[in-house]
């Protein structure tokens, strides 16, 4: 008798403490294969959705006839649209994503030559806003808090508002006319120096630091209000260690989701700011692919910005959970 | 008549009339730029191509040789104008989609919530892209393409609303009273939802315009012969090398114009938000912090001596003062209870007497010495060490008082640390002692859990060990048994005065429950509106007790033998709010014995021979008892509700008037 109470307690204690995340891991992750399919069957739609033949947009009125009904049974565009929409989603299994409707070069190949240069200003512009902003905002709010320094708190609040209003491809025409015309520092266009980098970067980076450190600021005052911080400050611990070790791991839940949204946020930055300097990316390509109508180049490089974004949220969330050692979220 | 307040804020704000300015700018060259600067805008000049800035040219020319200048000012109105289409079709779009699941049934409404929720997600111009792909390039294109990759947002923001609306009272009488759901939708929830709906779309007006810009930067939005401002942009791009003006005259027109936008929008939702007016006022200036040299506790002082103790806080109308003139002394391994109602300025004091009152709150004193070292005059710095190890602290609710992030055992660990030349493993090791020395069973795994893996009185005894971690010669325990179950209650005060007894340390017991504190102390500070009405020791309490106030105190403490059927009673009446204190005795409101000298002069705290203090015109002597009123069960819910209310307005309310307003105001922006 005693036995098995202590067994059910066992049990009780076991599934409750496995429950929390095997839920969570299934609901998310049923979440993000629901929105990987929702995806790819928009990415699918797409061409076909293209008022009139997408074969003959991209090739051009004068194309021969022949070529473009050959270059149709190519890309499998004569076969019945579920066979088609089958035989797409069994390519993307194997890496196959079609091929160019005007050059006829795979479409996974086109990315991979592109892919790296978009990474690298992508990564490189968040890792900038990470190291600027949040130090200059756990800074601000130590400084401005408790209505101390309004001056500081205005300016700041002022400065923070213009450049977070400045898209970044207009800052990058600005950047592009101070630096790379008029004083020469740097490159105007093209990655052709690790100099070229500096620029682009900077551009994308610039927005994100005036948003990112603005809320960093809010949080953090939010964190200092609260009785956790009276504590700290009643066992008189050294200000930086408060900050530090007490306010700031308390800060990072919000962190870490801006983190989320600025690599997500990078999708559009550097379709633009590629364009700016004709960087030789992913932005550059789905742009010009557009303009020529090549289709299944644009639909190939949809599918990974829209794949990237998804496997950021679901990362973030993931480390968001593992993080928080009262699994609210696990919970939630 | 909510508009008509967001517009009067609007006005009322300096950032609102430079946003209303920026607006009138762009609106009235919207209209009026094509009509005057039109032809010059067209007008092709061989003789003048790219040039850069000159008198008759302020930007300059483009490749045709026309004036930079006038086709920015005359491409206004397109780029406004496409921007705004484009909005509304964001905005009905979403309305569409996000009030769809609240009219159809379930197994369809859901799927559109599901999809909502996806779409969202992904950024806006990756749908514009996509979009611009099915409709083509071009302004057509582009108009359609903005306008429904705003849509998820849209329908998400009318959703929210809409859930937060179709949860009050009064839509359930709607639906209570039969009316459909698609009548309920139509008249009750869309203009509810309306207003922040317009604010919200002003906003993305301001987006879409960069949004637009950005597509027609890239030659996917309008196409020649127009042109819109992101059209100039990508031509003065390419051409920066001889005219680099007639790609920033654009670029700052798009900026103006979406911050406009923007501005006006934020604007008119702090406006909306309630924003509520921000006014300064000076305290006389606070005595400046001597020279920082390290202190030491003088050992024949008292602990802790408090004379003519006062807080203020800064409120919209002006400062309060919610203790004014408390003065008492704590000597060593005595213990202190401070009794009074919640709001009467007790735990300010505790928090004043600790040093832990922050800006903008404002703490001034006659003398306020710890250890013999006087605490305002020493600066932080000096005296961070001395009250380290000296003074250690116990909160009300041990929940929200441990650090949630953070292992119990490192945040005892470094309140030694921080202040002795211990190493961590020493430090780690003196906390598992100090929670065996506090009961916690299995100390050592307890030391590695977090917060939330221990019960609140768990909690409250690892926060006294806390306190023990270094040699505390005074402990401050604020409400500490409040937030606990009655049960543990008691073994927290026991433990308190197992410490005291062990290690000579004094208390100050803050506590609203009179028969705690009688339980535990030497002697009873009694409280009321940031005054000592009443200093006794509590061994006299029950028959001494002078103050008519600590005799209603003692009358309404329910028995254990008390008869259950009997109605429990109560003091009538509330205690006045730290804005509206008395010129008289505050108590005098209250109290049955009051005349006319109580209601005009406040009466002094004067010792008699036995150094029982009592401020009271008409102190009662033995055992003459103080009328009380006899509370039904329903009117001691509200008097509870009061006091809560007074302690609200008190402690949280003036604490963070000045902190709070801007800070929410600005996290209301910033999420957006």
């Amino acid at each position: 008798m005693a036995s098995t109470t202590a067994t059910q307690a066992i049990l009780i204690r076991s599934a409750r403490s496995d429950n929390p995340w095997v839920s969570f891991l299934v609901r998310r992750g049923g979440q993000f294969l629901l929105s990987v399919w929702v995806l790819v069957t928009a990415a699918f739609l797409m061409i076909h959705l293209v008022p009139g033949d997408p074969v003959r947009a991209a090739l051009g009125m004068n194309a021969p006839v022949e070529l473009v009904e050959s270059r149709r049974i190519a890309l499998g565009l004569d076969q019945p649209l579920l066979a088609q929409y089958l035989h797409y989603v069994g390519g993307l299994f194997t890496g196959d994503m079609g091929t160019s409707m005007i050059t006829g070069q795979p479409v996974s190949e086109i990315i991979a030559t592109r892919l790296p240069a978009t990474l690298q200003l992508a990564l490189l512009a968040v890792l900038l806003v990470l190291l600027v902003s949040i130090p200059l905002g756990v800074t601000m709010a130590v400084a401005t808090r408790g209505g101390r320094r309004r001056g500081l708190e205005l300016g700041f609040a002022t400065g923070s508002v213009i450049l977070a209003a400045i898209p970044e491809f207009l800052l990058a025409v600005g950047l592009v006319s101070v630096f790379a015309v008029s004083l020469g520092w740097f490159p105007v266009a093209g990655n052709t120096a690790p100099f070229s980098l500096v620029l682009p970067v900077v551009a994308l980076a610039v927005g994100p630091i005036a948003v990112f450190s603005r809320i960093i600021r809010v949080e953090v005052l939010s964190v200092l209000g609260q009785d956790f911080i009276r504590t700290a400050r009643a066992k008189r611990l050294a200000p930086r260690r408060i900050y530090t070790r007490h306010a700031l791991p308390n800060a990072m839940t919000a962190t870490l989701t801006l983190t989320g949204l600025l690599l997500t946020g990078m999708v559009a930055g550097t379709v633009l700011v590629e364009n700016v300097f004709a960087w030789p990316g992913l932005g550059t390509m789905i742009v010009q692919s557009i303009l020529t109508k090549d289709y299944s180049v644009v639909q190939g490089i949809v599918l990974v910005y829209g794949v990237a974004v998804l496997v950021v949220n679901l990362a973030i969330d993931v480390i968001l959970a593992l993080l928080d050692p009262r699994s609210t979220i696990r919970e939630a | 008549m909510s508009a008509r307040t967001a517009w009067s804020g609007i006005v009322r704000s300096p950032l609102g009339i430079t946003a209303l300015c920026l607006m009138t700018l762009v609106t009235l060259a919207a209209i009026f730029a094509p009509v005057i600067w039109g032809a010059q805008a067209e007008l092709v000049n061989p003789a003048a191509i790219s040039q850069g800035p000159s008198a008759a040219h302020l930007l300059g020319t483009d490749a045709l040789g026309r004036d930079v200048l006038a086709r920015v000012l005359v491409a206004t109105r397109l780029s406004v104008v496409l921007a705004v289409i484009a909005v509304i079709i964001g905005v009905v779009a979403g309305t569409l989609l996000g009030t769809a699941p609240s009219v159809l049934p379930r197994w369809l409404g859901r799927p559109i919530v599901g999809f909502v929720n996806i779409a969202v997600a992904f950024p806006g111009l990756l749908l514009a892209l996509f979009f611009a792909v099915i409709f083509g390039v071009g302004s057509t294109g582009a108009v359609l393409a903005i306008g429904f990759a705003m849509a998820p947002q849209f329908a998400r923001l009318t959703q929210t609303l809409s859930a937060a609306i179709a949860g009050r009272d009064f839509i359930d009488a709607a639906r209570v009273a039969g009316v459909s759901r698609f009548r309920i939708l139509i008249r009750h929830i869309l203009p509810n939802v309306g207003e922040p709906l317009i604010v919200n779309a002003t906003v993305a007006a301001g987006s879409a315009l960069l949004a637009f810009a950005g597509l027609s930067f890239l030659g996917l939005g309008v196409q020649v012969p127009e042109y819109d401002w992101g059209r100039l942009l990508g031509e003065g791009l390419n051409r920066i090398y001889l005219n680099p003006a007639a790609a920033l005259g654009p670029a700052v027109a798009v900026v103006i114009a979406g911050l406009a936008f923007n501005l006006l929008g934020e604007t008119a939702a702090a406006a909306l938000g309630g924003r509520s007016g921000r006014r300064r006022h000076r305290l006389p200036a606070i005595a400046l912090p001597g020279a920082a040299q390290p202190v030491s506790a003088d050992d024949d002082a008292p602990v802790l001596l408090v004379d003519d103790l006062r807080v203020s806080f800064p409120t919209p109308s002006g400062w309060v003062t919610p203790v004014r003139g408390v003065s008492f002394t704590v000597s060593r391994g005595e213990a202190i209870g401070v009794v009074g109602e919640s709001g009467s300025g007790k735990s300010l004091t505790a928090l004043a007497a600790a040093r832990l009152i922050e800006r903008p709150g404002h703490v001034a004193a006659a003398r306020l010495d710890f250890c013999g070292t006087p605490l305002l005059t020493t600066s932080d710095r000096a005296v961070r060490s001395l009250l380290g190890t000296s003074l250690a602290m116990v909160f009300q609710d041990p929940m929200t008082s441990f650090n949630p992030t953070r292992r119990i055992g490192s945040q005892l660990a470094e309140a030694a640390s921080e202040h002795q030349d211990v190493t961590r493993k020493q430090a780690m090791d003196r906390a598992i002692e100090r929670l065996q020395s506090v009961r916690v069973p299995a100390a050592a795994r307890r030391a590695r859990q977090y917060p939330h893996e221990f019960s609140g009185g768990m909690r409250q005894r690892a926060m006294i060990a806390m306190g023990l971690m270094n040699h505390p010669r005074l402990i401050i325990a604020d409400e500490p048994t409040t937030a606990l179950d009655v049960t543990v209650q008691r073994q927290v005060l026991q433990l308190l005065a197992g410490v005291r007894r062990d290690t000579d340390a004094a208390i100050l017991l803050i506590s609203h429950d009179i028969a705690v504190v009688a339980q535990t102390c030497d002697r009873v500070l009694v409280m009321y509106a940031g005054r000592i009405v009443e200093d006794l020791p509590a061994a006299t309490l029950h028959t001494g007790a002078r103050h008519p106030y600590t005799r209603a105190l003692l009358e309404v403490v329910p028995e254990l033998d008390a008869d259950r059927s009997e109605p429990l009673k109560m003091i009538p009446g509330r205690p006045p709010a730290p804005s509206a204190f008395p010129a008289g005795c505050a108590y005098a409101a209250r109290c049955p014995l009051a005349t006319e000298l109580c209601r005009e002069t406040d009466p002094e705290l004067v010792a008699d021979t036995e150094g029982h203090r009592v401020a009271c015109w008409h102190p009662v002597s033995g055992e003459a008892a103080v009328p009380v009123t006899i509370a039904t069960s329903a009117e001691i819910v509200t008097a509870a509700e009061i006091a809560t209310a007074a302690e609200i307005v008190t402690a949280a309310e003036i604490a963070t008037a000045a902190e709070a307003a801007p800070t929410m105001d600005e996290e209301e922006t910033v999420r957006r």
